[in-house]
């Protein structure tokens, strides 16, 4: 019997040599040249002045260093004098975490609840309240009205409104009285969170699905309060997300308000926070290795924070 | 009654599905208290501007301006005029470093950000993990390190310490990628059947096509860098800024506070303007903001 080999159609084609991994980045690289191109300038810029600080500032904390000599390493050296033997620190510390437990959450609720009444309202009024609300959060520091609003003297407005009113004979030293500077710093503190956070939650509430709400309806939710737990809560997830990311980020990070309005130092340490003592030994005392440590713990509050609040806001409305 | 339904009217409130009238007028009692909260300290700002040295240190102190005047813009000329660095130059500098940090970011984020909407390649997720970690810390974490990389590149005391890092401000990227990535992905294959490049789709096709991000990532950045008092970087009174100058002129004391009250409302009505005009398109921008699981 003549047999004859069948032709395959396609050669090699049933066992493709394995790519190797070098290869495989090769090829990727080769192909995605174009993206790489395209990302390049921002990516550069972004490692430059934002990744690679991280870094050296996490290497930095265990050195010595001062801008003058060569840096000389000290292991744990700074964060243990940080919790150890710094109480400025500490006071900071805490100061910080009060802040941000305040200024964090009720700035977050805030820009959702003024977000979601102000989504009922006609187009016009709107877009009004949005720039009423939004305003101070861009009006390029002009947080020093509150300084006069705030200020010591009879001619402060505060002052001079209370006294008119007969509720307080002298003047109070707002700024510079311990009881009082912390809450000051975090009003102006709120009066200025209303950013971006509260801009995409306006967007996220227009973008809703109205079908939703009326099959809602159908289903038994009967007023305003069920339908905002069960259907706009859940469908704004991505942007609750966002929004908590930012108002995170922003309590943390209380200095310039601060600064502006409680001086630095501020009035036995009343208003430092951890930022503001990150400032002190990076651009006065030139510390640097110190810094760092400071800078690395800011760091890991930070992202820490976030990331368990990610977590649990994942499950509203789960 | 009738006067709550003819409030109610004023807002144009529309019978709808779940909303009682008692809780909607107790609500937005609730928005007006707290924005005119708000509103105050800018109205008093703008107030403050118009108003003679002795109305300013009036007691009791008045909120509203009594006899407006001008003179404080005025004083703020004749200022301009004679100082050493002349104010003009302060504005000027302002006026530069934020038009190209601007500039500068919409176009360097956004070119960024089309190859991580639309393509999958090796290291596109880890590249956005980072920027979305990178929001999630303040730049003060970074402020050390930054000094010295920027005295590294020779750029302390000049303006592009100030231009060039805020190029690669990360919630830029962030926000422009989210809105990209709802472009069809059709016009982007129909682009490349025709032979055009990525740089090509990419500047004729998709760029026309985001101009309401390029207006939300001015909104962001603009009073940023508006509002820069040229932090640790910047040493040469020259290459100083106007937020800077205001405080110098508001440290001049007394004398001052009238030319003080100018420059403040200065500095608020252009970002201020800037988002009125472009209120509508940050809003369509921010509706593709959220972090997806």
């Amino acid at each position: 019997m003549e047999t004859k080999s069948i032709q395959q159609p396609v050669k090699e084609s049933i066992y493709p040599e394995k790519e190797s991994r070098l290869a495989y980045i090769k090829r990727e690289l080769t192909t995605g040249k174009h993206y790489y191109i395209l990302m390049a300038p921002f990516l550069i810029i972004f490692f430059l002045f934002t990744v690679i600080p991280v870094i050296i500032s996490f290497g930095l904390s265990f050195f010595s260093f001062n801008m003058l000599e060569l840096p000389k390493f000290v292991g744990w050296e700074n964060y243990s004098r940080l919790f150890l033997n710094d109480d400025i620190f500490m006071i900071a510390l805490k100061n910080t975490f009060l802040f941000a437990v305040i200024t964090g959450p009720v700035s977050y609720i805030a820009c959702f609840i003024f977000a979601w009444i102000i989504n009922e309202l006609s187009p016009k009024v709107r877009a009004f309240m949005t720039l009423v609300f939004y305003a101070p959060s861009i009006s390029g520091n002009v947080f020093f009205i509150w300084l006069i609003i705030f200020s010591g003297d009879s001619y402060g407005y505060l002052n001079g409104f209370l006294m008119k009113a007969g509720l307080i004979l002298e003047p109070i030293q707002w700024l510079k009285d311990e009881q009082y500077i912390l809450a000051v710093v975090i009003i102006v503190q709120l009066w200025l969170s209303l950013g971006t956070s509260f801009l995409a939650f306006i967007a996220g509430l227009q973008n809703i699905d109205q079908t939703l709400i009326e099959a809602g309806a159908v289903d038994g939710i009967k007023n305003r309060w069920q339908e905002l737990w069960f259907i706009t809560l859940p469908s704004m997830r991505p942007q609750l997300l966002f929004g908590a990311v930012l108002q995170i980020t922003m309590s943390f990070a209380v200095a310039e308000i601060s600064i502006a309005l409680a001086g630095f130092p501020s009035v036995n340490y009343a208003a430092h926070t951890v930022v503001t003592h990150l400032i002190d030994f990076g651009t006065i005392r030139f510390e640097m290795g110190y810094a760092s440590a400071i800078a690395t713990i800011l760091f890991a509050i930070m992202v820490g924070t976030n990331m368990v609040i990610q977590k649990l806001l994942r499950r509203v409305g789960e | 009654m009738m006067l709550f339904q003819n409030i109610m009217g004023v807002f144009r409130i529309k019978r709808k599905l779940n909303r009682s009238f008692a809780v909607s007028f107790l609500m937005f009692l609730l928005l007006a208290l707290f924005g005119a909260f708000m509103a105050l300290p800018l109205v008093y700002a703008v107030n403050n501007a118009f108003k003679p040295l002795d109305e300013i240190f009036i007691f009791p102190p008045r909120f509203f301006v009594r006899n407006p005047t001008m003179d404080n813009f005025f004083d703020l000329v004749a200022l301009m005029g004679n100082s050493w660095v002349p104010l003009s130059r302060y504005i000027a500098n302002t006026v530069l470093i934020t038009i190209l940090g601007t500039a500068g970011h919409i176009l360097l984020a956004s070119a960024a950000a089309y190859p991580l909407a639309k393509y999958r390649f090796l290291g596109s997720k880890t590249i956005f993990s980072i920027v979305v970690l990178s929001l999630m810390f303040s730049p003060h974490v970074t402020a050390i390190p930054n000094y010295m990389v920027m005295s590294w590149l020779g750029w302390i005391d000049t303006h592009a310490s100030l231009i060039v890092p805020s190029m690669a401000f990360p919630l830029g990227l962030f926000l422009m990628k989210q809105f990209m990535e709802q472009l069809p992905d059709a016009m982007m294959e129909a682009a490349k059947i025709d032979g055009a490049s990525e740089y090509r789709i990419f500047w004729s096709i998709v760029m026309p096509n985001v101009k309401p991000a390029w207006l939300t990532l001015m909104i962001l950045q603009f009073p940023i860098l508006w509002g820069t008092d040229g932090g640790n970087f910047i040493y040469s009174e020259n290459l100083k800024t106007l937020h800077y100058a205001l405080g110098q002129i508001t440290m001049g004391g007394i004398a001052r506070a009238g030319v003080g009250a100018a420059v403040a409302l200065f500095l608020m009505i252009v970002p201020i303007t800037l988002f009125i005009i472009s209120q509508s398109s940050v809003m369509q921008t921010m509706a593709n903001s959220g972090m997806k699981d």
